[in-house]
């Protein structure tokens, strides 16, 4: 195109209105699809984002106290455990101490109880021996005697009881010897 | 050829002396001009011209939502590359200006500064892109549209939030300062906030993005201009390299004016937002 020297072309300085007409309406069109649709799409994208991040660090977080809880509930209970192992060993220390206290006394009860029946037991015996023996005795002696006399001093010695008499006296004198 | 592609934009300019080089013949610098900046009509509409920067401005739209749809419109928790991108831009302008600035009473403009930015960075990056190589914010009107807007929303948030009377107040009393200096300060604060802000809002991303349009003309049209002889297109190898220079400088440019004005809007809206002393 021709410009002739005498054409002046507009001043640059003054605004042509169909321009700022196609200019507003053209930012008037950005503006409307930002507005209206892509900065709350994107604005929601970037909210779920966030949560998920922020999801995520509060899980792992939540696993990490979670763990550390569990940990220490261990570290208890294994102390504890320690603790009753150490006081159950204890125990029964004492108690084996005391069973075979109580064994032992219980073994030296027995064994004197043992004797003790043995002693009584002998006792009785030698009792029953004595007297059976004593009554054997009197009655052969008094036998004897009656087979040298030449009558019966059964009755008469039963009655008078010379034979235990006797005996006693016997024995008398063996204690006296002894 | 490539340096008819930089300079596409200008091929009205160019065309009266399209064929002018300095070593060749005997013709002046055909320097840009305010006619850099206008465009024949494409199709005409009643009393609508609708013009290349027009079109430009319209496939911008497209462009920003395309790569914004793509990566946000079904959106995942655990995000593909496309929504990384995508991402690691709108947070940029979330964090690094809504929540910078504003704070957690910004978060209902965070969609107004998101659109700001990234139209405004598209509108500047036509500048650079092949074919296109327009910046459409170098056209006043484009700036003075988004700037109103902002004054509007401006003027709503500091009237909605404190009052009339209050509005009043956050605008013209700044608040902690000896009273005679307010004799002073309350109309310059008045004259600044409702008329200097909006304005300078509009010029200062226009005028960066017009210099900066003129600078690359300037060494792209030199580019095409000493080409000619040897001595000649040993200039023009200077002169493209500072193209691509400037080039990458404009890059730059585009971003931090997108960012300027978006933080300003921020700035503005966090005033407004100040609660009265």
């Amino acid at each position: 195109m021709l410009h002739l020297a005498a054409e002046e072309p507009q001043s640059p300085l003054l605004p042509v209105w169909p321009e700022i007409v196609i200019g507003l309406i053209c930012f008037s069109i950005v503006f409307f699809v930002f507005y209206k649709k892509l900065l709350p799409a994107i604005n929601k994208a970037l909210d779920e984002r966030r949560e998920a991040i922020e999801g995520g660090i509060e899980k792992a977080e939540a696993a990490q106290t979670e763990a550390q809880s569990v940990l220490e509930q261990y570290k208890a209970q294994l102390a504890e455990a320690r603790h009753e192992a150490a006081r159950l060993r204890q125990e029964a220390q004492e108690q084996g101490a005391v069973i075979i206290q109580e064994m032992k006394a219980e073994g030296q009860r027995q064994r004197e109880e043992i004797i003790a029946a043995g002693h009584t037991q002998i006792e009785a015996d030698r009792k029953a021996a004595a007297s059976a023996l004593r009554q054997d005795v009197g009655k052969l002696a008094t036998d004897l005697a009656g087979k040298l006399v030449g009558e019966s001093l059964q009755d008469h010695a039963r009655q008078s009881g010379t034979v235990d008499r006797f005996l006693d006296e016997l024995e008398a004198k063996a204690e006296a010897a002894r | 050829m490539q340096k008819e592609l930089l300079v596409t934009a200008d091929a009205q300019t160019l065309a009266f002396e399209v064929d002018c080089h300095l070593f060749q013949g005997s013709c002046g610098f055909p320097a840009p001009s305010a006619w850099s900046f206008i465009f024949d009509p494409i199709f005409t509409i009643g009393p609508v011209e609708f013009n290349k920067p027009m079109l430009l401005a319209i496939i911008g739209t497209f462009a920003i939502l395309a790569l914004f749809w793509a990566g946000f419109s079904k959106p995942k928790v655990i995000p593909g590359k496309l929504q990384m991108i995508a991402e690691a831009l709108y947070d940029f302008v979330h964090r690094g200006i809504a929540k910078e600035i504003i704070g957690k009473k910004g978060e209902p403009f965070v969609p107004l500064l998101v659109s700001l930015f990234f139209f405004v960075w598209m509108l500047n990056l036509w500048a650079i892109i092949p074919i296109a190589q327009f910046p459409v914010s170098s056209l006043i009107a484009y700036p003075v549209g988004l700037a109103l807007l902002v004054w509007a929303v401006y003027m709503t948030v500091t009237f909605r939030n404190n009052g009339f009377v209050g509005g009043i107040r956050n605008l013209c009393v700044p608040s902690g300062l000896p009273k005679p200096i307010y004799v002073i300060l309350t109309p310059i604060e008045f004259v600044s906030n409702i008329f200097v802000r909006p304005f300078t809002l509009a010029v200062r991303l226009f005028a960066n993005m017009f210099a900066g349009h003129i600078l690359i003309l300037v060494f792209t049209i030199a580019t095409w201009y000493m080409l000619g002889t040897v001595l000649g297109t040993v200039y023009a190898t200077a002169s493209f390299a500072v193209t691509l220079a400037l080039t990458v400088f404009e890059m730059f440019i585009q971003a931090l004016q997108a960012y300027v004005f978006t933080v300003l809007t921020a700035t503005y809206l966090s005033q407004a937002l100040e609660e009265a002393h």
